[in-house]
This record gives structure tokens, C-alpha cells and sequence, in this order.
């Protein structure tokens, strides 16, 4: 098979990109998701609060990722459920597909109950989202009893499969999905001790924390870490706990982790009985088809390494969504796909990335010329901050771009470098880069630097590991397109 | 009624002693304290084939080690279980290590093993270019494999179960009686004793407890733990072969292996402990082998981690086996930690000493053996003669290295379920999951069902996979489609205008086992293990 376009995920990045691929006329476009439907995670995420940013209305998960799905299909693309994209190889794809250079198209070999397909497409969209980090992956020792979960095995067990958990329960994390996981729990039957969270903080919106403290009377144990898990008879029994101090330190080395949860542990610890222990949060990026692939990955984000145009290292492959910024809400990594599919779309014609102006009709040189003029400048996360994405900046042929998105917190500095004829930078989506940080920080400005200019400093916020911050892209203009790396950090002084 | 041979213990050594012992004409029974075949000490493993080259010369061990291997080898490659032949690299890291190396080439030519060869600093780091620094020379062992472990077990149970040995899955054995010509098990739950002429006791680390039962005793069961983490499979090309330390006195040290699986092994730690039923981790064997892993492959430390376990051999206070007849009674105990490589040579011991004890060996006739045939590509019955008369089962095969059923276009073609991708993260389809529920000896729960099809073992540990897995296995248990359990607020999902590969609705055991008499690829329907 022949298309113009794969994606692969039916989640809300992968579902919006196709709506808006088929909206942008390109011809083709198969999503194939290797779950039993579309749709994604929102499937079996039974809350509201689903659809704000991008279908400017409040929805539960399974109604949104309905919304989605029928919008994909209703706008022409072909959606496969129960199909596994199991190899892709750039290089020998659709012939005379692909403007820029070495954009030769991208081949795929799709799996399902009908078969092993080749599929051969002129550009593929990898949106194949994140997972929690499970237990055994956080070293947690004990024994393996069951009724250790993750959210999405809970959330699938109760919404999906409709099964009932009776007896107490304990969710490991302090994030949005975990106040969720809290409230699956609840739904189930299940009485919901506490969230556990080794952070001095919550990490998700005050509301929802409010919320669960006076719904369920949940409360949130801060500075608080899992040392042990008890079975009995093979189901969970017990679960200690330990008092540890996070705040400020780097927690970003596993090992040293675990031996600082293994020298607490002893000193304050104490029990717990339960039946039931949700891990949640701790994004991994479900990155396996990119890396064996050979698409170069982010050392932060651990996603495939894009810039702002969504690109990848291998021409023609572009990835948006939580494989690229692992976890943002579903509306923005839907935003994150439309993103995407404006600059495929923007590829396949040959033209300039997308957030760039026009380009005359008439520019002679451009359907035969890649339409990006210079590497993109790569952005770099200095600690505290653990990662940011997009991982570069895109910078475009002959235009600059418009960059009037920016209306958030940030002070951009003024444009120094007069960023003229020769190039522009493609903003990112929803015109902001997305961080995460390392380490627990009360009041932090951000500041972006290239080649010891300073670019952007933003207003004090508050650091938490886990969760979202932003940082506005209105700065763009002022980046020196032929300068070195933008580093950024908090404030140095 | 009374058994020729009741064996106590369904670890890979009993089971293969019942498998060894089938191919004669006795009838047996194999007692099995577990709900599974291999649930014990059989499962939690580095899941090494050894070549024995680090024994004890003139051991038992030493001898059951080889030619269990070479017996191992052979019948792994017939019924189809997923074996590499990786290789080892023994690796010293200090000048003092690397000056006892031809001691332990010596010891190897002792133990008949000559293949062994020592390797130049230089060409440690040729072979595996991931190892931290300091290595300081080595030897290369081309014959130490890897292979799958819960396939071995359940093979020669399978092979034993379709010859006509009774497999008692949950039955304990709580006291013995002598009788003027046998034995009467007492066994728990409260069944009727099993009365049987001899007894082979392969009971793990309960074997001491069985022995004193028996009237034996001279030996304790000192459980040894080893704690393991498995790694992501992305891992996998950082080794190609098996990667062991210098030995000490007391263990074999922190192994890095690749799995069968395509993922990667680092352990086990070695800690004695009194508690025969903690298989738990400890934070300081993990961080010990995070540190271990740190030094040997230093690429490790920026993989995830898939799993992590502990399993704990029966060791004793006895340097070798523990293995005797006392009138009609066989111990086969301190199986420590070569029981996997050594079954097949120890069953064949062990069918010896019976013959020695006045057990009469005459070997079965071939002719309708396994009659029940196969499931899927399992339909073998009565081809081809084994060690023990019979052959083997062709299992499912769980290697990466091979061609799993959803990259088999033909089989895709043939049956849809093997194209329909039930656990991602380890490639497991519908179909193969189908079968293992209606296979001769099915899961008796989810662990089971991990070890016959790799289900839900993977990166994942269950995010993606677990409930859909849980469905199709109770769905599986009952022979029906699930039904929701509890009425949950849910609108019906609506269906969506797409085109959606085919997902049938799986069909019934009792389907499964019409349409395999039909196609002559279902499941026997001979036995029902629940």
C-alpha cells in the first residue's frame, strides 16, 4: 500500500493531525492504532476536563476521544484499529516523495489480524504517546504480589473491562493523573489512604487537590517515598513507607535513588496496610518503534529529538504529541499533532514550514531546494530543568515568522540581532516550549541564552518535578539563526 | 489403587524425571505442592545452559551438568524451545583474576570440557566493546548458552502428561507411611492417600522436609537467594554473549546475560536465608546490582528496567547432589543452581537407580503415545522417537530470535488471532494466548500465563496490556466471553466509521477443540487441567 501520510496512534495528537492533514487536502492519510479502538488514553480516562484547549469545550475522556475519532474519520482518513506498526526504515519509500533532502519517503510494515503489510508513505507522524513508569522500573523491592498497577492498567481494568477493586488503596504520585488514578479508585469501590509523593509538593492544580481532600477525603503524604512492597498468598498486603528529603536535590540518578531510599528506610519508616498500590505518572515516552528505527532521541525528554517543526533526525519522519513531551494534557498534545500536520503538510508541498509567511508563488528555486535554510539551533535544558521540547529551533528560508503568540508571563528581550531576509524561526506549538524540571525549586525565573546574549527571562514560578511549565516563544525573532546552541536554565545570578 | 512411581516435586527436575520415566511401561504420578509445573525455584533463574566447565571434577554434578547439557541441547532444538547459542565471556578484571585463569582452564579440561580458550585483553573488548574499563584478560566459553526456562519444564510435563502420567497440581505431600511394599502419600488438601511402590523425592526446597518424612535426614535445605533485574530490551545490543566473573568459593558471582527473550540479565546477588518462601528484593541487593551493572556494562545505567525478582536455589550444608536410593525411596536433592542444565541427565540417573532398586524398566512400545496430538503446529503425536521413547511436544516458541506467530504471514493468513497483538511490548498475539489456555497442562493464573506466552512481561509491565490479557484469560478459564462485572456508568462505545481489522470474538474451548479435529490445528482434547 501506497499513502501520503501514517500515523501511528489513534491518540488525540495522532487523530488531530489526521483531521487536519485531510482538512490541508493532502490526498492519503492511514492511522493505525495497535489498540482494539481508537482513540488513545482519553478512552479510559472516565473524567471531564478533556477537549478545553482544542475543542473549546469540556468533555469525559471517552466522549472526547469519540470526538476526535469522528472527526478523523468524517474528514477522510483511513483509521485501522488493532494494528501494530511493527518495523519502519526511511530511505526506500514512495518514489519522487519528499521535497526536502533525502525526504525519499518512509517505509512500514503494519501487523494485524489481516495480515503483514508494506506500507510505503511520503511522510509518517509518530504519535504513539507515553506510559507511566511501572513499579519494577523504579526499583522498588518487595515481592511481586498483584494489585500493583499503573494508572492505565486501572483505569482500563475499571472503565474498559468493568471490574470492581474492593479495599484500600495507596497512589504513588502527586500529579493530574494521579488525582485521576484517585478518583478510578474511588469509582471502583476502593477507599483511597492517601497520594504518596516523594516531593515537598503536589504537582498538579490546586483544584484538584482541593477537590479529593474534601470529595474523598484524600490527603496528599508529601516528602514521602515507597520503600517495600508485602505480599500475602500472591495479593498486595502491606506497602512501607519512608520520610525523605527531596527538595533540591537531583533525583535525577536512579541508582543514587535507590540508595537514598535504602538509607532512610529503616530510620522513619512505617506500614501500611493495602490491597491496592497505583503507580502513576513518571513519564516514559513510548519510544521503541523511533529508536529502533535509528531516529536519534533526546537525552531529556527521551522522546525522538525534533525541532519546531516537529522533524526528526530521519527525513520525512515527524513526531508530536506525549512521544514528544511526556505528559502534557490531552488538548495540547492534540494541538501538538495539528502542529505537526501543518508542517507536513508544509513538507509535502515542498513549501517553507508552516508559521512562516508566504512565499511568492513564483520563487523559482524552492520546489527543488530544501525549503529550510540553515540547521535548525538547538535548545538545550540546563539543570534544574530536566528537559524541554521541541529540542531545536527550526529556522525557514526567507521569512521570519510571525511571532505575535506570545501573551504569557515572559518579558521577551529585545531583538538585538535584526533577523532579516535570510531566515526565520518556526515557532513551536501552541507558541511555547514545554519544560520540565529536575529538581524542586520555590521561585525560579527562566531565562534563555545564545552565545552569551540573553534571549528571554520569564516571572518567578514555582519548580516542581512532574509538573508542566511553559515557556513562551515570543522571543523567537531575537534568535541569531547562524548562532550557536540557546541554553535554558533559571536564573543565574 | 497404587502408582508404580509417585514423584514429589513438578520443578524442571521432577518433571523430567516423570517425563524419563514415562517412556517405560509404569504408571506414575507426579505430585506437585504448586498450581503450576516449574512455579518454584525453576522459574526465577539466569536461565544459563551450561557446559559444567566450572564444576567440580569428579563430582556428580560435574557429570550430570554435561551430559544433561548435551541431552538439553538436543531436545531444546526438537520441541522447539528458544535456545542461543551465545556463548560466554569470562571476564577478569584484575591482574590477580587474570592469573588464576588457566587454573580455571584446567578445571574445565577436568570437568571434559576442552573448548574453553583463554582471550587476550584485546580481544575481550573485540567481542563485547560495551564492558567498563579494566578488564584485564579472559576465556571464552563458546558452548554456554541461553535458553528459555519456563519452556523446559513445561515440556517435559507436557510430554509426560500426553504418555499417561498423572499430574496432581496443588497436592502437597504432608507425611508417608511405609508399607510392606511402597509407600502412602498423605497429602494435602485432605485427597485419598496415594499409594505407590516407589517414590522419587524432587520436592526443592522442600526436599529436606520430604527426606525426614522418608525416615532420611543428613541434610538441610539453606535456601540462597539471588536477586535479578531484567532490562529493557533496547538493551539488548549492548552484549552478545553471556558475560560471567571470576568464580569464588561460594558463588559464581554477578552474571550480565542476554535472554532468550531480548532482554538483558544482571544478577544474582548470593545471600543465605532461612525463609523458604521470601522471594522478595531488598533495596541493598538491588542497589548492589546497579552498582555491579555500573562497572561491568556501564551502558546499563541509562536503560530501563523491565523487572526485577528473586528466586532462591536449594542449596545445602553439601558441596555436590544430594542424590540416593534407600531401598525404594530416591532423594534428588541440592539441585542448587545447575538444575536446569543437569535434568535430563539427572532424570536418567535417577531412572537407573530405580532400575538398581528392583523397579523393572521395560520401555514402552511408541505406537500411541501423546494420541491426544497437538495444538497449532503441535500435532507430533507419534513422530519421531525420544530419549524416553516418545516425542517430545512442539511448544510455542518464545524467542526473539526466531520467527514469532506475528511475523508469520502464513500463519496470519491461516488464523487471524496470530496477527491480532494482545501485549505490545512483547509481541504477543491473541491466538497464542488462545492456545496456551487449551493447551495439555493450562495456566492455573496470570503467572502462568506469563511464562507460556511472555504476556505482560514486558516494558510495560501491564499499562497497555493487562487488563485486556486478564479478560482473555478468564475469558479463556470459562469458556465464555466476559461479561461486565459490575453495571458501570459508561456510555455504549459508539462505533466509529472506520475500517477496523478484523477482531473476531474468540472462540470457546469446546469450538477450539471441534474445529482442531476438523483442521487438525486445535487443542487435544484428551485432558482439561482444571
Amino acid at each position: 500500500m501506497e499513502t501520503d501520510v501514517l500515523i501511528v496512534g489513534a491518540g488525540p495528537a495522532g487523530l488531530t493531525a489526521a483531521a487536519e492533514l485531510r482538512r490541508l487536502g493532502v490526498r492519503r492519510v492511514v492511522v493505525a492504532d495497535r489498540e482494539a479502538a481508537p482513540g488513545g488514553i482519553p478512552r479510559h480516562s472516565e473524567h471531564v476536563g478533556y477537549g478545553l484547549r482544542d475543542l473549546h469545550r469540556v468533555l469525559s475522556g471517552p466522549a472526547y476521544a469519540r470526538a476526535l475519532t469522528d472527526t478523523a474519520a468524517r474528514a477522510g482518513a483511513e483509521l485501522r484499529a488493532g494494528c501494530t506498526v511493527t518495523d519502519l526504515r526511511a530511505g526506500d519509500g514512495a518514489p519522487g516523495a519528499g521535497p526536502r533532502a533525502g525526504g525519499d519517503g518512509v517505509s512500514c510494515v503494519l501487523t494485524s489480524g489481516a495480515g503483514i503489510e508494506q506500507v510505503r508513505a511520503a511522510a509518517v507522524l509518530l504519535a504513539t504517546g507515553c506510559r507511566e513508569r511501572p513499579r519494577a522500573a523504579r526499583l522498588i523491592p518487595g515481592d511481586r504480589p498483584s494489585g500493583v498497577l499503573t494508572t492505565g492498567e486501572l483505569q482500563q481494568r475499571v472503565y474498559l473491562a468493568g471490574e470492581r477493586l474492593d479495599g484500600r488503596a495507596l497512589v504513588v504520585g502527586a500529579e493530574h493523573v494521579s488525582f485521576s488514578a484517585a478518583l478510578t479508585l474511588a469509582h471502583a469501590g476502593a477507599r483511597v489512604l492517601a497520594l504518596v509523593t516523594d516531593q515537598p509538593r503536589h504537582a498538579s492544580y490546586a483544584a484538584f487537590r482541593l477537590g479529593a481532600a474534601l470529595r474523598w477525603r484524600v490527603p496528599v503524604w508529601t516528602s514521602t517515598a515507597v520503600t517495600r512492597v508485602t505480599g500475602a498468598n500472591g495479593r498486595l498486603a502491606a506497602v512501607d513507607l519512608a520520610a525523605v528529603d527531596l527538595a533540591g536535590a537531583d533525583d535525577a540518578d536512579d541508582a543514587a535513588d535507590a540508595a537514598r531510599v535504602a538509607a532512610v528506610a529503616g530510620e522513619r519508616t512505617r506500614t501500611v496496610a493495602c490491597e491496592w498500590l497505583v503507580f502513576t505518572g513518571d513519564w516514559i515516552p513510548d519510544h521503541v518503534l523511533a529508536r529502533t528505527a535509528g531516529i536519534a532521541l533526546d537525552a531529556g525528554t527521551r522522546g525522538p529529538a525534533i525541532d519546531t517543526t516537529m522533524a526528526t533526525s530521519t527525513p520525512g519522519v515527524f513526531a508530536a504529541g506525549n512521544l514528544v513531551h511526556a505528559a502534557e494534557t490531552a488538548d495540547v498534545a492534540a494541538l501538538s499533532g495539528r502542529h505537526a500536520a501543518r508542517q507536513i503538510a508544509a513538507y509535502l508541498a515542498g513549501r517553507p514550514p508552516e508559521g512562516s509567511a508566504p512565499v511568492p508563488a513564483a520563487a523559482p528555486a524552492l520546489a527543488a531546494a530544501p525549503a529550510l535554510a540553515a540547521a535548525p539551533v538547538p535548545v538545550i535544558a540546563e539543570l534544574p530543568l530536566r528537559w524541554i521540547s521541541p529540542n531545536a529551533i527550526a529556522i525557514d528560508a526567507g521569512t521570519a515568522i510571525d511571532a505575535g503568540t506570545g501573551t504569557g508571563a515572559e518579558v521577551a528581550i529585545g531583538a538585538e540581532v535584526s533577523v532579516g531576509a535570510s531566515g526565520g524561526a518556526v515557532p513551536p506549538p501552541l507558541g511555547r516550549f514545554a519544560i520540565r524540571a529536575a529538581e524542586y525549586r520555590q521561585r525560579a525565573r527562566l531565562e534563555a541564552w545564545q552565545d552569551g546574549r540573553l534571549l528571554v527571562r520569564s516571572r518567578p514560578l514555582r519548580l516542581i518535578p512532574g509538573r508542566p511549565i511553559h515557556l513562551r516563544a515570543s522571543w523567537l525573532p531575537s534568535v541569531d539563526p547562524a548562532g550557536g546552541p540557546v541554553h535554558v536554565s533559571t536564573a543565574r545570578s | 489403587m497404587s502408582w508404580d512411581v509417585a514423584i514429589i516435586g513438578g520443578g524442571v527436575v521432577g518433571t523430567a524425571i516423570a517425563r524419563e520415566l514415562a517412556g517405560y511401561q509404569l504408571r506414575c504420578v507426579l505430585l506437585e505442592a504448586e498450581g503450576d509445573v516449574g512455579a518454584g525455584t525453576s522459574k526465577a533463574n539466569t536461565a544459563i545452559l551450561h557446559t559444567g566447565f566450572d564444576a567440580t571434577p569428579g563430582t556428580l554434578e560435574s557429570r550430570l551438568v554435561a551430559r544433561g547439557g548435551a541431552l538439553l541441547r538436543e531436545y531444546a532444538a526438537r520441541a522447539g524451545i528458544a535456545v542461543e547459542p551465545t556463548g560466554a565471556l569470562l571476564v577478569a578484571w584484575t591482574e590477580e583474576q587474570a592469573g588464576g585463569l588457566g587454573a580455571i582452564a584446567a578445571k574445565s579440561r577436568a570437568n571434559g570440557y576442552t573448548r574453553i580458550r583463554s582471550v587476550p585483553k584485546s580481544e575481550v573488548y573485540q567481542r563485547e566493546p560495551h564492558l567498563g574499563p579494566g578488564a584485564a584478560g579472559g576465556l571464552w566459553v563458546p558452548d554456554e548458552w541461553v535458553i528459555d526456562p519456563w519452556s523446559v519444564s513445561l515440556a517435559y510435563a507436557t510430554e509426560a502428561v500426553r504418555a499417561g502420567v498423572d499430574l496432581r497440581l496443588g497436592t502437597r505431600v504432608s507425611g508417608v507411611t511405609a508399607l510392606p511394599e511402597g509407600f502412602s502419600l498423605r497429602t494435602s488438601p485432605d485427597a485419598e492417600p496415594v499409594r505407590c511402590r516407589f517414590a522419587v523425592n524432587a520436592a526443592g526446597l522442600a526436599s529436606d522436609e520430604v527426606d525426614r518424612m522418608f525416615g532420611g535426614g543428613g541434610f538441610t535445605i539453606r535456601p540462597r537467594k539471588g536477586e535479578l533485574i531484567v532490562y529493557d530490551k533496547l538493551a539488548r545490543t549492548l552484549l552478545s554473549s553471556v558475560i560471567l566473573p571470576v568464580p569464588t568459593a561460594r558463588t559464581k558471582g554477578v552474571v550480565v546475560a542476554p535472554t532468550v527473550f531480548g532482554n538483558v540479565l544482571l544478577g544474582p546477588t548470593a545471600e543465605d536465608v532461612l525463609d523458604r518462601s521470601d522471594r522478595s528484593t531488598s533495596a541493598a541487593g538491588l542497589s548492589a546490582l546497579l552498582a555491579a551493572g555500573r562497572r561491568i556494562l556501564p551502558g546499563l545505567s541509562v536503560e530501563e528496567v523491565t523487572a526485577t525478582y528473586a528466586g532462591l536455589r536449594a542449596a545445602t550444608e553439601h558441596s555436590d547432589y544430594q542424590l540416593g536410593v534407600y531401598g525404594r525411596y530416591v532423594r534428588v536433592a541440592g539441585i542448587r543452581s545447575t538444575g536446569l542444565t543437569a535434568s535430563l541427565g539427572i532424570a536418567e540417573h535417577v531412572a537407573g537407580l530405580l532400575g538398581e532398586a528392583g523397579l523393572p524398566l521395560r520401555p514402552r512400545a511408541v505406537s500411541g503415545l501423546g494420541a491426544g496430538g497437538g495444538l497449532g503446529e503441535g500435532a507430533d503425536a507419534g513422530q519421531g522417537e525420544g530419549a524416553a521413547g516418545h516425542a517430545p511436544p512442539l511448544m510455542p516458541y518464545l524467542g526473539e530470535a526466531g520467527t514469532r506467530p506475528c511475523q508469520d504471514a502464513e500463519r496470519i493468513a491461516a488464523d487471524p488471532a496470530y496477527g491480532e497483538i494482545a501485549c505490545h511490548c512483547e509481541r504477543v498475539s491473541r491466538g497464542e494466548i488462545r492456545d496456551a489456555l487449551a493447551s495439555d497442562i493450562p495456566p492455573a493464573g496470570l503467572d502462568g500465563l506469563r511464562r507460556r506466552t511472555r504476556a505482560m512481561n514486558g516494558r510495560c509491565q501491564a499499562f497497555y496490556c493487562g487488563a485486556a490479557v486478564s479478560a482473555l484469560f478468564e475469558q479463556g478459564r470459562s469458556g465464555q466471553a466476559p461479561s461486565r462485572r459490575t453495571p458501570f456508568r459508561q456510555a455504549p462505545f459508539r462505533q466509529a466509521p472506520f475500517r477496523q481489522a478484523p477482531f473476531r470474538q474468540a472462540p470457546s474451548r469446546a469450538q477450539f477443540r471441534q474445529a482442531g479435529s476438523g483442521a487438525g490445528a486445535g487443542a487435544s482434547g484428551e485432558r482439561d487441567g482444571d
